[in-house]
């Protein structure tokens, strides 16, 4: 039996760039099960704290701790970023690659490239560029390239920003059949309703820290904090 | 103006007649350059991509002395392959002077540089685009520089096909090396300074576009054999 490799602890972790620090110090633990959503205004830091946890970012203080050693725990997380990094393959092509990294046989990586393609809705576009995808489609091209290696934990950067209704439906429930196989997830995001559907903790963040956390159903209503609420409100925060 | 006219009707008169001669050294030309851009690419590529991917402490002047050498001297690069491959040299010994061999050898050193240094160009951008994809799919080195090779193939056809344009049409070098050599050594490009040399212009003119055409039907092929400009494909 391979142990887990969570929980995630970041114990006074802080970016640091250019002198400034960015995010932190934060002292959080993700836990094995549930949705993490990270919220807070433009400029707080959740794109760098979710850089920090995956190993994007290295810690300038404090540290990042996993139950797994880092090289291991590395091999068993995955990220989608917000803008998709597609590569110049065609849809099938990008998919695998994960796989054919980690020693996976050609035919086999294509045989399950071919089954995440259809999960995901890319079925009738196996052979088509990447860059030929809609925003949506491209979306769902790194949620399965993502998913292909069944990470245990997978980070997730504003998966749905500038998609439509009926694309951002489409990824919510992928998400949600992940979440069910037992994938861990933590993501960020600027959709309050997203944030009410999915999560079940919810880490509010202002400048670079974790100013309130709070976890169970309807964990987005249970943010108490005078800044929270107005962030919540939609009042602008700096 | 007569005399550029003169070289044109020589140029499909020799095509036209299937000159044996000009079959023979337009054969060498494209044997010596293919091998020497093969090389130069198998050499070049991989250091370009080598030199985009990794962090040194002389990195920055690795790339300046790579950039510089793209505007490396053939005859100063002939003059070298010929003292190391001369009797006296230290590749004495392999007899390799005034043969095709000195000549592939003179043209992999002018191109390599050429080549590594639009690799690196092109790969660069797309490691830029790649970055952290790569780092976040847990790749290794050799992993990440085949994958960057492989999607950057088309702007690495570019780079081979800008070694093999400095290569076709280098003569300085492998003059020197090669030795225009009848039946030998004789090129396309060393047979045109012959002619110039003996007046004879219009056949010298008729050589140089047969030359011209030889490069352009091989840059056509090879675009059309990879598919650059097929819809749907990066």
């Amino acid at each position: 039996m391979v142990g887990s490799i969570l929980p995630l602890r970041l114990e006074a972790a802080a970016v640091r760039r250019g002198g400034n620090r960015l995010v932190g110090p934060v002292d959080i633990e993700i836990g094995a099960e549930g949705v993490t959503v990270v919220i807070g205004p433009n400029g707080s830091g959740k794109t760098s704290l979710l850089r920090l946890m995956h190993g994007l970012e290295r810690a300038a203080e404090g540290r990042v701790r996993w139950a797994a050693p880092r090289t291991e725990a590395r091999t068993r997380q995955a990220y989608v970023f917000q803008n998709p990094i597609l590569m110049r393959r065609h849809v099938v092509g990008n998919i695998a690659y994960p796989l054919l990294v980690h020693g996976v046989r050609r035919a086999e990586a294509r045989r399950r490239a071919v089954d995440w393609a259809e999960k995901v809705g890319l079925g009738e576009a196996l052979e088509r560029a990447a860059s030929s995808l809609s925003g949506g489609e491209r979306q769902k091209l790194a949620l399965a390239r993502a998913l292909i290696r069944r990470p245990e934990i997978l980070f997730l950067d504003e998966p749905c920003a500038n998609l439509d209704g009926r694309a951002t439906r489409e990824i919510e429930a992928i998400l949600a059949a992940a979440r069910d196989s037992g994938t861990r997830i933590v993501m960020t995001t600027h959709d309050m309703g997203q944030a009410r559907r999915l999560a079940t903790e919810v880490f509010f963040l202002l400048r670079g820290r974790v100013r309130e956390a709070a976890s169970g159903r309807g964990a987005l209503e249970r943010l108490a904090t005078p800044e929270a609420r107005a962030f919540l409100n939609g009042d602008i925060l700096e | 103006m007569n005399e550029i006219l003169e070289g044109l009707v020589q140029a499909a008169r020799l095509v036209a007649t299937l000159d044996r001669d000009l079959i023979e050294i337009a054969a060498r030309s494209l044997r010596v350059t293919v091998t020497a851009v093969v090389i130069a690419s198998a050499l070049g590529m991989p250091l370009g991509a080598w030199l985009a991917v990794n962090r040194f402490r002389w990195r920055r002047h690795v790339i300046a002395v790579t950039n510089a050498l793209m505007g490396l001297p053939p005859v100063v690069v002939g003059l070298v392959v010929y003292l190391l491959l001369s009797r006296s040299g230290p590749f004495g010994v392999l007899d390799l002077l005034f043969t095709p061999t000195a000549m592939i050898i003179a043209q992999v050193i002018i191109a390599t540089p050429l080549v590594a240094s639009i690799t690196h160009q092109a790969i660069r951008e797309l490691w830029a685009d790649y970055h952290d994809l790569l780092i976040s799919i847990h790749t290794t080195k050799s992993q990440r520089v085949r994958a960057l090779l492989w999607d950057g193939r088309r702007a690495l056809l570019t780079a081979a096909l800008a070694g093999f344009g400095r290569a076709i049409g280098e003569v300085g070098a492998i003059m020197i090396v090669g030795g225009n050599i009848d039946h030998a050594t004789r090129v396309l490009t060393t047979a045109i300074a012959l002619e110039t040399g003996r007046g004879n212009l219009s056949l010298a003119l008729g050589l140089g576009f047969v030359l011209i055409a030889l490069a352009i039907v091989v840059n056509v092929l090879v675009h059309t054999l990879s598919r650059t400009e097929r819809a749907s494909q990066w």
